[in-house]
């Protein structure tokens, strides 16, 4: 929004003061109207900005607005593309045929599964695993930072194996633990393990040391300053951790579920493109990007009821 | 009662960046502080005045010397590491309450909660911490903010809760680290007031630091002033005007009195000294 821009008033109101030029500089003849700055003194400057904006601040202004615009573009050039030809079905099927596969794979399923089933399994796979990861790494990460034996043991651990793709270890987790539920729980346990206790470590090392100092000169015992000052004070920390967390194990989820599953989403995306259902693999894809959105929206929120104070 | 917390002959000595390097943060300092008395440290910075603060805490151990709080009048051994004295300082402890530069409380708590924390440590029923919470939130004059949170208040309001948190703990002494340092020139001075009120009410013992002169002259009953490298104790003058204020004189009217003009001028020379001496 350039508030410079009044063409309703500047026609009629007498012309503003012309800002005083720095001595010795040659005034600038036939670039601007003698009204407005010349277009590129606009530019050179940031954008006025409106009540409640800081002048000058990188990216002021929403930007909703031009995100639903942006998607409502890249849904009518696929209609697009698809209407006029473009694109074979083969590659590219209408926005029409994948929300038709949308119907029908919720009412009739696909593989042998409906969509509700299969977003169920890969449900209870990822949210298992989180379970699991948080019960175990976020106490490991806690250990971590309060002492020094724990985190000289688990650090080399985590910092060796944080790197490697899942894919890599997916083959030696196979092998362990066959293809049955386990080993997929395992994998993505392994994704979120990591960043759960890396968060949780920080989260730990975050906490003032005035807080604590203020803890003991109030009586608290060790015990006491770590569930009452550490674990409150690393839990913005730790939840921004299960955020990250949950979105590397929905990002695994396909890989856990290639490993021979019969129901999920991932499974259902790898079967159909078997049978070059491309179709119902765009389906699969978008329903997984949308699972993932709201979970990340949920964990925002789940952030803000529980951490209020964060980051003031 | 003749509790007092007495610091004898005390050094703090730790390794400095480069190899067998050594720094003296405090050298040889000797204060006892009595029953009643609130003493302010004012030093440039690197004086030790936090450092002394932090051994008055527990926070840290002195390298040598040592820091009784209590009773024990008796000669001091030099030696106390094996068998510490009955009254020695130690460790952090619910007797000296803390109050920091920056405030320390707990975002996660409301204002009353922040209040009653030590209470809640020590396992008192929530009713009878709460209502003692209240006292000290009102003695602080933020009675009617006990649900607040904390961040959504202001850093005078912010102290003043950390005031109060100390204060419900009972502690036989306040050490204040720069309290009122962030603030801005008014709310200082309302803080000010505040604090020697609050001191005449409760009679603890106060360790006050600061680095502003006039505020180190109004405040306290004695003013140590405290010189850097190595830091020790160099001055220590007594002081009325807090008690005048308290009398009942106007705090703008004792701070521009002529005694209060003359004895800051004399400290200002001392520091000014100190600062010569440091940049030569």
């Amino acid at each position: 929004m350039m508030s410079l821009d009044h063409p309703d008033t500047t026609a009629a109101a007498p012309a503003p003061v012309k800002p005083a030029r720095a001595m010795g500089s040659p005034p600038l003849a036939n670039v601007s109207s003698p009204t407005a700055p010349s277009r590129f003194a606009r530019w050179r400057r940031a954008a006025s900005v409106k009540p409640g904006e800081q002048y000058g601040a990188p990216g002021n202004g929403r930007s909703s607005l031009l995100s639903l615009l942006t998607i409502a573009v890249l849904f009518g050039l696929w209609y697009l593309a698809t209407r006029m030809a473009w694109v074979k079905p083969l590659f590219l099927p209408s926005p029409a045929a994948v929300w038709q596969q949308f119907i029908d794979v919720s009412r009739e399923g696909f593989s042998d599964a409906t969509l509700l089933s299969h977003i169920g399994w890969s449900s209870l796979r990822v949210f298992g695993a989180f379970v699991l990861a948080v019960l175990t790494a976020v106490p490991v990460g806690i250990l971590m930072g309060v002492n020094r034996i724990a985190r000289g043991i688990f650090d080399p651990m985590v910092e060796f194996y944080r790197p490697l793709p899942p894919l890599a270890y997916l083959p030696l987790v196979v092998i362990w633990m066959g293809i049955g539920e386990s080993s997929k729980i395992l994998l993505i346990y392994l994704a979120m393990f990591a960043p759960l206790a890396l968060s949780a470590r920080a989260g730990v090392r975050s906490v003032a040391i005035e807080q604590i100092h203020a803890a003991y000169s109030m009586g608290g015992s060790r015990g006491q300053i770590l569930l009452r000052v550490i674990l409150p004070a690393a839990m913005p920390e730790i939840l921004t951790g299960m955020r990250i967390a949950l979105g590397f194990g929905w990002t695994t989820l396909v890989a856990a579920e290639m490993v021979a599953a019969t129901a999920g989403l991932g499974f259902m995306v790898l079967s159909a493109s078997k049978f070059l259902a491309t179709d119902v693999v765009i389906m699969g894809i978008l329903v997984i990007g949308v699972l993932a959105y709201v979970l990340d929206a949920g964990m925002r929120y789940l952030e803000r009821r529980l951490v209020p104070w964060k980051g003031k | 009662m003749s509790l007092s917390l007495r610091i004898h002959d005390v050094s703090v000595i730790y390794p400095g960046r480069e190899p067998g390097q050594q720094v003296t943060a405090l050298s040889g300092v000797n204060l006892d502080i009595a029953a009643g008395d609130f003493v302010v440290a004012l030093g440039a910075s690197g004086c030790g005045k936090t450092t002394l603060l932090n051994l008055m805490a527990g926070f840290i151990q002195p390298s040598h010397g040592i820091i009784t709080l209590g009773n024990y009048q008796g000669e001091v051994p030099s030696d106390t590491r094996q068998a510490p004295l009955r009254d020695q300082v130690t460790g952090p402890g619910a007797d000296r309450g803390v109050v920091f530069q920056k405030h320390a409380l707990f975002p996660w708590l409301n204002v009353l909660d922040n209040v009653a924390f030590g209470l809640k440590l020590r396992g008192v029923p929530r009713k009878q911490r709460e209502e003692q919470a209240m006292h000290f939130l009102a003695l602080t004059g933020l009675a009617d903010f006990g649900k607040h949170a904390v961040y959504q208040l202001s850093g005078g309001m912010q102290q003043r809760v950390g005031m109060a948190r100390a204060l419900t703990n009972d502690p036989h002494m306040l050490l204040l680290d720069e309290p009122l340092g962030a603030l801005d020139a008014l709310t200082r001075e309302k803080l000010q007031e505040l604090l020697l009120n609050i001191w005449q009410r409760t009679g603890k013992m106060m360790f006050f630091i600061t680095h502003d002169v006039e505020e180190a002259l109004f405040m306290g009953t004695r003013l140590v002033i405290m010189s850097p490298r190595p830091g020790r104790i160099t001055h220590e003058f007594p002081l009325d005007f807090g008690r005048r204020f308290l009398a009942g004189e106007a705090a703008r009217a004792v701070k521009s009195s002529p005694d209060f003009i003359a004895l800051r001028e004399t400290v200002l020379a001392i520091i000014h000294g100190d600062h010569l001496e440091a940049a030569a």
